[in-house]
């Protein structure tokens, strides 16, 4: 039994930034703005956590900072994609690259590397265990409610939906939408913070490794809903997991390639999109300007 | 739906904007990788390279996505060309290549320059080198852990397997578990070279043991994935693994990670190619070091002083270009051990001691 306490640990760990990114992606998604920025805004919060707290050697305000920083990305992908009326895959793309450029300048600048921070002591990172993942549960209920049940939540549907609903209520759809860009990218900032300060020991370049892009999987697998899209989560993170500890394995005295198993959580993805029979649609007004 | 056409125009104009500062970024962000570069001069060193005639040698380093400060490989290869800034006066220019597409332009932008000597570093260079080395005939080429032919290149290559030999052997007599570990980056045939070795030493040091092995990933990302590669160690301690080697670039940061936050058990790393005692002090019990720093500086030297030789040179636990790490970090830790290491190492170096390795084992392989 000690190994499926291990392997539901593990499945809890590799699942929290996931989350914390798929929670984000589908507010700002479901407000009506097509979130592939969130790759780079793990990045730039999962730096500027690390980077934080390796200057003040205090966790707490590299978890700030983290957080600040991912809410301010969302205000500028808002902003842009509102204001300057861009095209939000167009405008999520540049974020990503100017994210690969920046944050290594940044840190030639700050600690004279080539974009990674100096490892963090004990005192400078987060102890949370599976703190973060019940955190990132909890998180999911709240937003399943809250999209629901809370004017915060409806506004933010009709944002997505049909943004003259709002109008005609004389709410400005454009600020509903930057609002949402900034709790998304907030929430998104904690899955960076978990990467660098609790489950890893500082920033290194390009420490998201594609995660960003597999919470939106999760959303557009979880038809813009939290509850599925949390179990696309979990099931991206448990069949991550299983292909660790299968690795090496032989079955049936036939040793499979490390290769092969590695590829196990991209087919477990497709077969389960493939075995879906409802047509899941995006919200109405995604990607059209205001 | 009604148009305003002065909105309408407004968007058009937005879109075009934002798709400039997009492309802009995006070469920017590619330009910005291309052209940076670090020229560190040492005006004070008497011993610059006088003979070379026409005034500083400049030194061009190609390093791979882990960077020069992945606490690793790469910056093995960067600290080797640092002393040749401090000794010999060398002037040093150096770029990352994002991806494999841009080791090519990197190592030909050098040439073009008109740099004698340019450096690339990791066998993943290794195709780029092939094209880019016969067009420039007068430029010296050197690259780090592959074998490339041409008259103009020296492949510095190390004898993996020996000093994994060791360490494995180190792990199998220290675990107390009977069961070690090992991450490797990618499935690739120089992290096999590891694993063979590592895991034949391990059972020489005691038959029983149990090796466990995993890959952090496919593609380039495996090196720079720490969460993923604490993830694996985690998933290997869970195993009964109390010892863990490494060869993840900075992935492995992560196993050590895995071993630092590991309470109530014992467990143990073991660094790779640079030494890494220092990253988790008293929790690392040696490194395999992979001299890249000395390969490096001695070929700078040899082309500061004209005596540059092509063709493949090998690094090993003989020469010490391959070797393990003992420093304050770990001497308590390794202590016990260290009279068996040094017999291993002397039964290694004489040939009484036969270390399997891989890229024999491949080529004997039949092919179908």
């Amino acid at each position: 039994m000690d190994w499926l306490i291990a392997y539901i640990e593990s499945v809890m760990r590799l699942a929290a930034p996931l989350m914390f990114a798929a929670m984000g992606g589908l507010i700002s998604e479901r407000a009506g703005l097509a979130n592939i920025a969130l790759e780079g805004k793990l990045l730039v919060s999962a730096f500027a956590a690390a980077a934080v707290a390796a200057s003040t050697g205090s966790a707490e305000w590299g978890l700030v900072a983290g957080v600040v920083a991912g809410a301010m990305s969302g205000w500028i992908f808002g902003a842009s994609t509102v204001w300057l009326k861009a095209d939000h895959i167009v405008m999520g793309t540049a974020f990503n690259l100017l994210v690969v450029g920046v944050i290594p300048t940044l840190g030639k600048a700050w600690f004279g590397s080539s974009g990674s921070t100096p490892a963090l002591g004990t005192e400078a990172r987060l102890q949370a265990g599976v703190g973060f993942f019940i955190a990132g549960v909890a998180l999911v209920l709240i937003l399943n409610e809250a999209l629901r049940r809370t004017r915060w939540g409806l506004r933010v549907h009709s944002a997505g939906e049909s943004p003259n609903a709002l109008l005609v209520q004389g709410v400005s759809p454009r600020r509903v939408r930057i609002g949402a860009a900034c709790v998304a990218g907030a929430l998104a900032g904690l899955g960076g913070v978990i990467l660098s300060l609790v489950q890893g020991s500082g920033y290194v370049r390009d420490m998201a490794g594609g995660r960003g892009y597999l919470a939106l999987a999760a959303i557009i697998f979880g038809a813009w809903k939290p509850y599925p899209t949390l179990a696309a989560c979990l099931i991206f993170a448990a069949a991550d997991s299983a292909q660790m500890l299968l690795q090496g394995k032989s079955v049936f005295d036939i040793s499979v390639p490390a290769s092969l198993i590695q590829t196990l959580p991209f087919i477990a993805t497709l077969t389960i999109l493939a075995l879906r029979r409802k047509r899941v649609s995006a919200p109405r007004a995604i990607n059209q300007p205001l | 739906m009604q148009r305003n056409p002065s909105l309408a125009r407004s968007r058009v104009t937005g879109r075009w904007i934002i798709g400039v500062l997009a492309g802009c970024l995006a070469f920017g962000g590619l330009g910005s990788a291309c052209t940076k570069k670090s020229s560190t001069e040492n005006q004070d060193s008497k011993t610059a390279s006088a003979d070379s005639g026409q005034g500083t040698l400049q030194v061009g380093l190609v390093l791979d996505k882990g960077g020069k400060d992945d606490k690793s490989f790469n910056t093995a290869a960067w600290e080797g060309t640092q002393r040749a800034v401090r000794e010999l006066g060398v002037k040093v220019k150096d770029v990352e290549a994002p991806d494999d597409a841009a080791f090519e332009p990197a190592i030909r932008t050098f040439a073009e320059r008109g740099l004698p000597l340019v450096i690339s570093v990791g066998f993943a260079q290794a195709d780029a080198l092939k094209k880019v080395a016969p067009q420039f005939p007068n430029t010296k080429f050197a690259i780090v852990d592959a074998e490339v032919d041409a008259p103009n290149v020296a492949s510095l290559m190390f004898a993996e397997h020996e000093g994994s030999y060791l360490v494995g052997y180190l792990a199998g007599l220290a675990s107390t578990s009977k069961t070690v570990g090992f991450v490797g980056g990618m499935e690739t045939a120089l992290i096999r070279r590891f694993l063979v070795a590592y895991e034949a030493g391990a059972r020489a040091a005691n038959p029983q043991v149990k090796v466990l092995h995993n890959f952090v990933g496919i593609n380039m990302t495996a090196w720079a994935n720490p969460t993923r590669g604490k993830e694996l160690a985690l998933t290997q301690i869970g195993q009964g693994a109390d010892i863990i080697f490494q060869a993840a670039g900075a992935s492995g940061l992560g196993v050590f990670d895995a071993i630092a936050d590991t309470k109530g058990k014992s467990v143990f790393g073991i660094g790779v190619d640079a030494n890494q005692n220092w990253i988790k002090p008293g929790k690392i019990i040696t490194s395999m070091l992979k001299r890249v720093d000395v390969a490096v500086f001695d070929v700078i030297r040899e082309v500061a002083t004209q005596k540059f030789v092509p063709g493949v040179r090998s690094f090993g636990l003989k020469d010490k270009g391959v070797d393990y790490a003992v420093d304050e970090h770990n001497q308590k830790l390794i202590e016990p051990h260290q009279a068996k290491l040094e017999k291993l190492r002397e039964d290694i170096v004489a040939g009484r001691v036969e270390v399997p390795d891989y890229y024999v084992q491949m080529k004997a392989k039949p092919k179908k």
